[in-house]
């Protein structure tokens, strides 16, 4: 499964979508928002995506890794929308018959996803604020 | 002929709407498109970044020729994670 939500993201229901009689190893990536970025203080953050795009590209992740590694099955969720400080951004979950491969394709996925995928992050500052990516922003009064 | 903009993130803000219909000539491309929409919107283009581009959901080259009813996204540096 690959969507976008606005929801608070549970691993526990990642590794559920996930669980397969022929896998011997689940791996599983959380990303997390920190307080603090390039030495500023960041006091919140907000996801925007295109997300019908999105949710394709993150299909088309799950594919490449199906072909690159012997992995049974991958599940991404990506939240949009305001995220407090120390909550998921983003929850991988792969499962495969070995872990060399859980691992790989768990890494390949949050890597293409930094690459790829349509969605932007807005760092909320005291003063000001940025979209990561574009250093540009605005500086409030 | 009309295709639809999209605008995101950034963009979006810059443009100050979340998408827009805008006729243009026929055989004209996703980068003639871009060019087009700078005098819409003259605060669009953010200086010294490398933008992307969509249609209909999957990326293109900038000389993509557009067909009527497109769907087209310019897609700053992503973000995610």
């Amino acid at each position: 499964m690959f969507r976008l939500t606005r929801e608070k993201l549970e691993l526990a229901d990642l590794i559920d979508l996930v669980t397969d009689p022929e896998a011997g190893a689940i791996a599983t990536f959380i990303g997390t928002t920190r307080n603090n970025n390039d030495g500023r203080k960041v006091i919140a953050l907000d996801y925007d995506a295109y997300p019908e795009m999105a949710e394709k590209e993150l299909a088309r992740i799950g594919d490449d890794a199906k072909r690159q590694w012997p992995i049974c099955r991958m599940a991404i969720v990506h939240r949009i929308g305001p995220v407090q400080i120390t909550e998921a951004s983003v929850m991988i979950a792969v499962s495969a018959a070995h872990r060399d491969a859980a691992f790989a394709a768990c890494r390949f996925a949050i890597e293409e996803i930094k690459r790829t995928v349509p969605i932007w992050k807005k760092e909320v500052y005291e003063g000001g604020e940025i979209w990561i990516g574009t250093q540009s922003g605005q500086r409030f009064e | 002929m009309n295709v639809k903009v999209k605008f995101f993130a950034i963009l979006r803000e810059r443009a100050g709407v979340a998408e827009a219909v805008k006729e243009i000539k026929s055989g004209s491309t996703v980068r003639d498109l871009w060019e087009n929409l700078q005098r819409d919107y003259p605060k669009l283009a953010v200086p010294g970044i490398r933008l992307l581009y969509a249609v209909n959901q999957e990326y293109v080259t900038p000389d993509r020729v557009l067909k009527e009813h497109d769907e087209v996204v310019f897609i700053p540096p992503v973000s995610g994670g």
